[in-house]
């Protein structure tokens, strides 16, 4: 059950889409009729506390795991009717960039970024090393090639990772916390990037975070996913929600009453209401 | 009263189903055997890590286990004036049990874990996850290498194991206890027999390097995300590969015996 | 996929070394067989063969020239034993073929003794002249029995020696 708020319109033809999605591990529910669109070519941005789910979202849109019901729609076509062999196809148009980096770890930067390369078999050795130099010099590590994983930091990790998940030019980058365990000035690196990216190779975006500064920075679409729902729009309609559940959410500093001080709440919430532990 | 009888059905229901899990993960390794590419580099490096790394253990042990057959067997074959029938003595218990046998339980213990270890840790940091989402399917190219190079190796190890063994055995009851070389190893050709002995000696590597092969990746690749799974699956690879060994050892040699 | 050419060369060592002891055990170690179709096959009948086993030696002048390919009862319950031979030997007809043991509580095995005769054995013939295995516990049992009962008057037996007291 979403709400959505936003004003534009719904197209049919959607570019990333969950409808009436439903999932749950074992006695675990996750999600229950959760449905959503994404706009093409934009940053979008999957918010949500711990546990609400946000990173099993990311891999229902990869095809990691099957959802229980509904439709998930993939650049125009439903992945919950795929089998694994027909996904292999589906994610040649999409790149994703796991919260470890999930690099081989027994092969340099160089061999980890043109694994994918080789493996689709579409450029000879000299474009391979080109379109390596390339993609290394535009996330700033241009000099890590025979590097092994452990011997990179964690910034360098997410930006060799980030590296990997564009090198194919795919239409959608999934991005799972890509801020978390960085220190603000390498997290602040990675938002540039990824709005870069965004912007100079028209990739859509989908970024799973928790951080919601940076996400109001650089999003067009934020998904909001509370225990009891999911809202959807852009960060200008939820800055202006006076849905306590949301406000509260945004605004995790200040408490109910101040929110209603500050005329951002219609109605103090119950205790009831607020019975949810980030 | 009832629990326990409740608690052993459902213990036997999933233990036939993890069989069937295993089975079918099998057939998925077969299958992807015949697929192009045939991602023969990498089937190289695992015969590395598995074969030539393990060749020290291997020797070593190999001529212990020989050394204490011919310690063992002299003493007890001088009794009966049989000295002259050590080389065969060796030469048997190793060739028909414990160059197959043993080899195994070492390799297990050495390049099995290591094995569930490493494919473990690739699930628990999301390796085999990222291979996925490049269209690179990771029983492919991740665990089929790993269980050929498995089976491959195990027979080329068992049979070194034996003849370090054999040359273990010469080196106590030629070199120490005086017997003449000449008899020890024509007392060793004398007995052993290729249909018999060799050949069910080959024959038993290979199902080992199967059982093994096929264990140690499944536990790997059925990994628990948490940090204690990728030990947890160590140890089970180690344990469940073992009894294994020894329970297929005895149908082997009924079957294959005379 | 950067690999060392070195890693590669050790590895195609090792499966050498391995293939090499394979080939090893197999055929030095473990000999080649005179199976079947291969082998000059004779029969012998013997009426004691006293733990003969299959695959057994045949020797001739203590040079193994084949093996024992089967053991079997025959109709008039002797052992009917199937030999198999190196096919290039010529054996004349008046061959014997004696089961001996190898030491005193070695394994049995045959020894053939080629006879005279122009006429050879071909595929398939029996061989005519047989001994059988001895037995060490019957032939000790007519040692003692023959020393009891045969006693002389200045030897006398233990029994004659008793009753004399």
């Amino acid at each position: 059950m979403t709400t959505d708020l936003t004003s534009t319109p719904r197209t049919d033809s959607a570019h990333l889409a969950f409808r009436n999605v439903c999932m749950a591990f074992g006695d675990r529910q996750v999600f229950d009729g959760l449905s959503f669109s994404f706009p093409p070519g934009r940053i979008s941005v999957i918010l949500g506390g711990s546990g609400s789910g946000k990173s099993t979202a990311l891999r229902l849109i990869g095809g990691l795991i099957q959802p229980l019901s509904g439709t998930i729609i993939v650049d125009g076509n439903d992945i919950t009717r795929l089998s694994e062999r027909q996904m292999y196809r589906v994610r040649a148009k999409l790149g994703m960039l796991f919260q470890g980096g999930a690099l081989l770890d027994w092969m340099s930067v160089y061999d980890n970024l043109a694994f994918p390369l080789r493996e689709r078999r579409q450029l000879r050795g000299d474009a391979i090393a080109a379109r390596v130099r390339e993609t290394l010099v535009a996330v700033g590590l241009d000099g890590a090639d025979d590097l092994l994983p452990s011997q990179l930091s964690g910034g360098m990790i997410k930006r060799a990772a980030l590296a990997r998940a564009i090198i194919m030019r795919p239409l959608i980058l999934l991005c799972d916390e890509p801020f978390s365990g960085l220190d603000p000035i390498s997290a602040r690196r990675i938002e540039a990037l990824l709005s870069e990216i965004n912007q100079r190779f028209t990739i859509t975006v989908v970024v799973v975070s928790h951080d919601i500064p940076s996400t109001m920075r650089m999003a067009s679409q934020v998904l909001v996913l509370l225990p009891d729902g999911a809202v959807e729009g852009t960060p200008a309609e939820l800055q202006a929600a006076t849905d306590p559940r949301i406000a509260s959410f945004l605004n995790p500093d200040l408490d109910a009453a101040a929110l209603h001080e500050a005329g951002r709440v219609e109605a103090l919430p119950s205790r009831a209401q607020t019975g949810t532990t980030w | 009263m009832v629990t326990p009888v409740h608690d052993l059905g459902a213990a036997s229901v999933r233990f036939v189903e993890e069989l069937g899990r295993l089975a079918r993960f099998g057939a998925n390794i077969a299958a992807a055997m015949l697929r192009p590419p045939l991602r023969i580099g990498r089937f190289v490096d695992e015969l590395f890590k598995l074969g030539v790394l393990s060749l020290i253990i291997i020797c070593l042990c190999g001529i212990a286990v020989g050394a204490v057959i011919g310690l063992q067997g002299y003493n007890t074959l001088i009794r009966f004036g049989a000295a002259n029938s050590l080389g065969a003595v060796v030469g048997l218990s190793l060739i028909r049990e414990l160059g197959p046998v043993l080899t195994a339980l070492l390799v297990t213990g050495r390049a099995g874990s290591a094995t569930t270890a490493e494919i473990g840790t690739m699930v628990v940091t999301e390796q085999l996850d990222g291979l996925r989402m490049m269209s690179v399917d990771p029983v492919h190219y991740v665990v089929t290498p790993k269980a050929l190079a498995m089976i491959a190796v195990m027979p080329l190890l068992s049979t070194l194991f034996t003849l370090f063994g054999i040359f273990g055995g010469y080196v106590i009851g030629v070199r120490i206890m005086g017997l003449d070389a000449g008899t020890y190893m024509t007392s060793l050709e004398d007995a052993v027999d290729f249909e018999n002995d060799v050949a069910g000696s080959l024959l038993k590597a290979l199902v080992f390097g199967i059982l093994v092969g096929l264990i140690a990746t499944y536990r790997g690749y059925t990994t628990a995300p948490t940090s204690a799974g990728v030990a947890a699956a160590t140890t089970s690879t180690v344990v469940i590969a073992s009894v294994c060994i020894l329970v297929f050892d005895y149908f082997i040699t009924a079957l294959w015996g005379v | 996929m950067r690999r060392s050419s070195t890693r590669d060369f050790i590895v195609g060592l090792f499966v050498l070394a391995g293939l090499a002891a394979v080939a090893y055990l197999s055929l030095g170690v473990g000999g080649v067989s005179y199976s079947g179709p291969k082998g000059l096959l004779l029969v012998a009948k013997f009426d004691e063969i006293g733990g003969l086993k299959k695959r057994a030696p045949v020797v001739i002048s203590g040079v193994k020239v084949g093996e024992i390919a089967d053991i079997a009862l025959a109709d008039d319950y002797r052992a009917k034993v199937t030999l198999t031979l190196d096919p290039k030997l010529k054996l004349p007809v008046d061959t014997t073929a004696s089961i001996v043991t190898a030491g005193v509580l070695g394994d049995r095995y045959v020894s053939l003794q080629p006879g005279g005769d122009d006429h050879l054995l071909a595929p398939g013939d029996q061989i005519e002249f047989v001994e059988s295995a001895v037995i060490l516990e019957r032939m000790l049992g007519k040692l003692i029995h023959n020393t009891d009962v045969g006693g002389s008057k200045d030897n006398p037996s233990a029994k004659e020696k008793a009753t004399a007291e």
